[in-house]
Formats: structure tokens, C-alpha cells, sequence
């Protein structure tokens, strides 16, 4: 018998071993469900499987009967608009501020320690004075996502440009480069697979932080509206809206690792060195 | 080619002395190899010769002038590795100095710039030995091959002195051998100053044209960094300045095509 550290399941036995926790956790739901509706057909904390895809279908297909909107999709759209905005600002700024503090000394000097303290403020803490500054509106929850986030990927990014050998930038300088050329083709496109990483896990807090503002001032949104139905117990909507999150998520995740397989075959997610 | 001097260098790290009272003239054209013992400075007057370091005090002359004190084309180094980037196929990696160069301010060129600097960047693959392996990136290379193309890539400047930091050291003996005739003949082609920081002695005396060995000539037990290295042998060696080559080859053609004058009279 070889020790278990050696042993690896095959393809299919490895499938099924995935699938193995989720099918478990539904049939633990289901059976729990139906002990709960066969003594009380109206309870309302652990709806029927069914009873979930109707209240599902009818957010995703019938117009609401008080404002007219399809209200899943109406949802969906105000979440992640100011989730991609959120996301693409903070990217865009820990990418600028991750290579300029990374490879330059003096701008490291200046606000490598700011940035530090700066990602040590519990985001969530700031909320009251975003929406105090920013107003109520989309602003302070776009805000909320920069500010939880985007230190993190600077700090990520300025990590992964000291990490890049001397070597190569003293090549570059040997082959005549300026150091905004260096900047551009030398550690740019190596920096920016890396960038997508930083942003894969940064997602996680992006919707923790999407979720909270909304639960608190918003007028549409699937943070929104599940703390809105929370009031009258809808756990027929609440938990097909989170179903619906984790599939979000989950897609951006894939996507965002697709696009790093497809844009840098070169890049191995930094396993193979 | 170009000529390196130093005069009484020495180099200090605060109270650490690495290399003390250098007095050295390499005329242009010569294949100088250092070994020395690990933590002998040799990797560091390498540095100095590139520009990463500054000497403490005294001189480093390239071509009667200071050494610049950054790294810069003039100077085409090779590492045992990391000397290639590992975003860019073997023929942009080539491409990349002319694209520099061309491009100040995106660093790429385009139309038939990009189609020149190409063609270039073909020739000096296929001058390494690595035209087949043009679309490749670095991490799908042999460990000999992108030494080739770190070599290529070097080269691709001109420079006119070519440091190499132990670029042999991590390749299999076979592999070795056949960079060793590669380098060579890019040496006695190209007329090169060359400088090859090498951990094996028996490459160091077989390879250049000069061997200069680093080491401490006093030691303080109590105070291992009271004392620094100096050069201990200068020895020159079997192979030919190709300079000094060229002259001979040219004087001994130009006294046949004479004999050949006089014979056909």
C-alpha cells in the first residue's frame, strides 16, 4: 500500500470527488427542507428546490408589479457596473502606482510607507465618511471598492516589480533603454499578467465591500435587494440571489484566468520559477 | 573595441574592503578570463566594469574616459540567467534593441522599420545558431540555447566591451563546448573586448587571451574584511589578440598576392 501523499485519483474518480461536497450539501438541504414543509407547508426558511426556480424565474422574466423592471436583471446591472467600475479604477491605479513605487527609488521612498498605512485602514470603517463626503449616490460604493482594494493591488504590483531580476533591467539599460522604455516593454507586459492575479483575488473583497454599501443606501442592486426581502424572511429570493453571486464571481474568476492563459502563454502564474 | 585601465581601484562596502589597489590596462581586442575563489571581487569589478557598482577610489578608465556610472550600450553583458526576458519570443528578444533605439518614446517599431530590424535580429539568430527557434519564448529553450540568444542579444548593441558573469556555469559539459567555439569565433570576428568571470580554471586558461587570477594577499583572521583582493597572476595565454590576428593575416595575404605579382611576371 503506497502512503496516501502518493496516491492520486484519476480523472473521473477526481471529477466525482469534486462534485462530491456540492451534491451533499444540496441533499442535506433537501431532506432538511422537506422535514421542514411537511409539518409546516408554509414555513418560509428553507424553501423547496422548486419553490426557489419559480421565485427565480419570475425576477429573471416578470416585469415587477410596482415599478415595471425586470428586477434580476435591472439587479445585476447596477451590481456590477459599480463592481466593474470599482475593479477597472482600482486597477488601473495599482498598476500606475505599483510600477512607478516598484522600480523607481524615490517615488518608492515617497509613498511606498503612505500606501502601507493606507491599506491598513479597515475599509469598511471609511464607509460612514465616503457616504458622508460623496454623498448616498454611486460614488461613495465605487469608493468603497477603490479603497478597499486598490492598496492591495498597488502593494501586489510594487512586490511583483522588485521581484523581476537586476538582471533584465540591467540588460535593458545595456540595450540602450531610457527608463520609460524599460517602464514599457520590459516590466509592463511582465507585470501585467500578475496585475490580473492580484485583481482575481481582490474580487472577493470587491463584492464583500459591493454588497455591504448597497445593503445599506441604494435603490437597486443584489446586495440591495437582498437585504431589502431579509425584512419578510423571502429566503426564496435571498438564496437564489446569492446562487446567482457565486456564479458571478465564479465566471469573473474563470474569465480572468482564461484571459491570462490566452495573453501571456509565456506567463506560468509564477509556478514555474 | 575599446581599452580598459584602472588605477589603484579599490572598492569598500562600509568597513568591508572587497578589492584594494587594482592596477590594470587591458589594450582593445583582448579575451581577459578572471577566476578566483567565491567572494574573491571578481563578480564585483565585473559590476564596476558595468556600471552597477563605483569604485571607492581611484580610476576605472574605458577607452581613456570614466567608466559611465550605469549600465549602457557600450557595454553588452551576459548572465549565467534572467539575461533574457521571459515575455518575448527568441526574435523579439533580438528585436528589441533596435526597437528601443528606433522608438524612443513606445520602444516598438513598425511598417518596414519593424521589417528591417527583423531581418537583422534573423541574422544575428542564425549567427548563434538559433534561426529555427525564432518563435520561441525562453522558457521552452535549452539552457544552452538562451545563453545563444542572451549572446545574440548582447551583440545586437555592438558593444565594444562584453562582460560575461560565469554565462557557461550552469550548461553540461558538451553544451559548454560548443558555446566556448561560439564565443570565440564572435570574439575574433567581431574584434570584441571580452571579459568572462568563470568559476572553472580550466575554462579560464583554455578560453582567452589573458587570465588574470583575483585573491587576497593578506589575511586577517580576527578581521575578515580588513583586507581585499588585488589581481595575484596576470598570465597571458595561447590565443591570439584578434587585432594583432588580423594584421598578420593581412600583412601575410598582401606579401602572397606580392610573391604571386612576381611569379606571374
Amino acid at each position: 500500500m503506497k502512503r496516501i501523499i502518493n496516491q492520486t485519483p484519476n480523472r473521473p474518480t477526481g471529477l466525482a470527488l469534486g462534485l462530491l461536497p456540492f451534491v451533499l450539501v444540496l441533499l442535506v438541504y433537501m431532506v432538511a427542507s422537506a422535514a421542514r414543509l411537511a409539518e409546516n407547508p408554509n414555513d418560509p426558511l428553507l424553501p423547496s428546490l422548486s419553490a426557489m426556480a419559480e421565485s427565480f424565474q419570475r425576477l429573471a422574466t416578470e416585469p415587477s408589479r410596482r415599478t415595471g423592471d425586470l428586477v434580476l436583471w435591472v439587479d445585476t446591472a447596477a451590481s456590477l457596473t459599480r463592481l466593474g467600475l470599482g475593479v477597472l479604477i482600482s486597477m488601473a491605479m495599482g498598476l500606475m502606482v505599483g510600477i512607478l513605487t516598484g522600480l523607481i527609488p524615490y517615488v518608492r521612498r515617497a509613498f511606498s510607507p503612505f500606501v502601507a498605512v493606507l491599506s491598513m485602514i479597515p475599509p469598511l470603517a471609511m464607509l460612514p465618511i465616503l457616504f458622508i463626503a460623496f454623498g448616498v449616490g454611486e460614488l461613495a460604493k465605487v469608493m468603497l471598492i477603490i479603497f478597499g482594494i486598490a492598496p492591495f493591488i498597488m502593494r501586489d504590483v510594487q512586490q511583483r516589480v522588485e521581484e523581476l531580476p537586476t538582471e533584465q533591467l540591467v540588460k535593458a539599460q545595456t540595450l540602450g533603454a531610457s527608463t520609460w522604455q524599460i517602464m514599457l516593454r520590459v516590466v509592463l507586459p511582465q507585470v501585467f499578467p500578475r496585475l490580473l492575479d492580484a485583481t482575481r483575488l481582490a474580487l472577493g473583497s470587491a463584492w464583500l465591500f459591493l454588497i455591504a454599501s448597497e445593503a445599506i443606501a441604494a435603490t437597486e442592486g443584489l446586495g440591495y435587494r437582498i437585504f431589502l426581502v431579509r425584512r419578510y424572511l423571502d429566503m426564496e429570493t435571498i438564496l437564489p440571489y446569492v446562487a446567482w453571486i457565486t456564479l458571478l464571481a465564479f465566471t469573473a474568476d474563470i474569465l480572468l484566468r482564461l484571459i491570462t492563459r490566452y495573453c501571456f502563454p509565456w506567463y506560468g502564474g509564477g509556478r514555474s520559477r | 573595441m575599446s581599452a580598459v585601465t584602472a588605477r589603484n581601484l579599490w572598492k569598500e562596502y562600509d568597513s568591508d574592503v572587497v578589492l584594494e589597489n587594482i592596477d590594470l590596462h587591458v589594450p582593445a581586442g583582448e579575451f581577459v578570463t578572471i577566476v578566483g575563489a567565491s567572494g574573491c571581487g571578481k563578480s564585483t569589478f565585473l559590476r564596476m566594469l558595468l556600471g552597477e557598482e563605483s569604485p571607492t577610489r581611484g580610476e576605472l578608465l574605458l577607452d581613456d574616459a570614466p567608466m559611465p556610472a550605469e549600465p549602457g550600450p557600450d557595454r553588452g553583458v551576459v548572465f549565467q540567467k534572467y539575461s533574457v526576458f521571459p515575455h518575448l519570443t527568441a526574435l523579439k528578444n533580438v528585436m528589441v534593441a533596435d526597437e528601443l533605439a528606433g522608438a524612443r518614446l513606445t520602444g516598438r517599431l513598425f511598417g518596414s522599420a519593424r521589417r528591417q530590424a527583423r531581418e537583422r535580429a534573423m541574422d544575428m539568430l542564425q549567427a548563434v545558431g538559433l534561426d529555427h527557434a525564432a518563435d520561441k519564448y525562453p522558457s521552452e529553450l535549452s539552457g544552452g540555447m538562451q545563453q545563444r540568444l542572451a549572446i545574440a542579444q548582447a551583440l545586437m548593441k555592438d558593444p565594444k566591451v562584453l562582460l560575461l558573469d560565469e554565462p557557461f556555469g550552469a550548461l553540461d559539459p558538451g553544451i559548454r563546448k560548443d558555446m566556448h567555439a561560439l564565443i570565440l569565433d564572435l570574439w575574433q570576428r567581431r574584434g570584441l573586448t571580452v571579459f568572462l568571470v568563470t568559476h572553472d580554471l580550466q575554462e579560464g586558461f583554455t578560453l582567452g587571451s589573458r587570465l588574470l587570477v583575483f585573491d587576497k594577499v593578506r589575511h586577517d583572521p580576527q578581521a575578515p574584511g580588513a583586507y581585499g583582493a588585488n589581481i595575484t597572476y596576470d598570465i597571458p595565454l595561447q590565443r591570439q589578440n584578434p587585432a594583432l590576428y588580423d594584421e598578420v593575416r593581412e600583412r601575410v595575404a598582401a606579401a602572397e598576392q606580392e610573391t604571386l605579382k612576381e611569379s606571374t611576371r
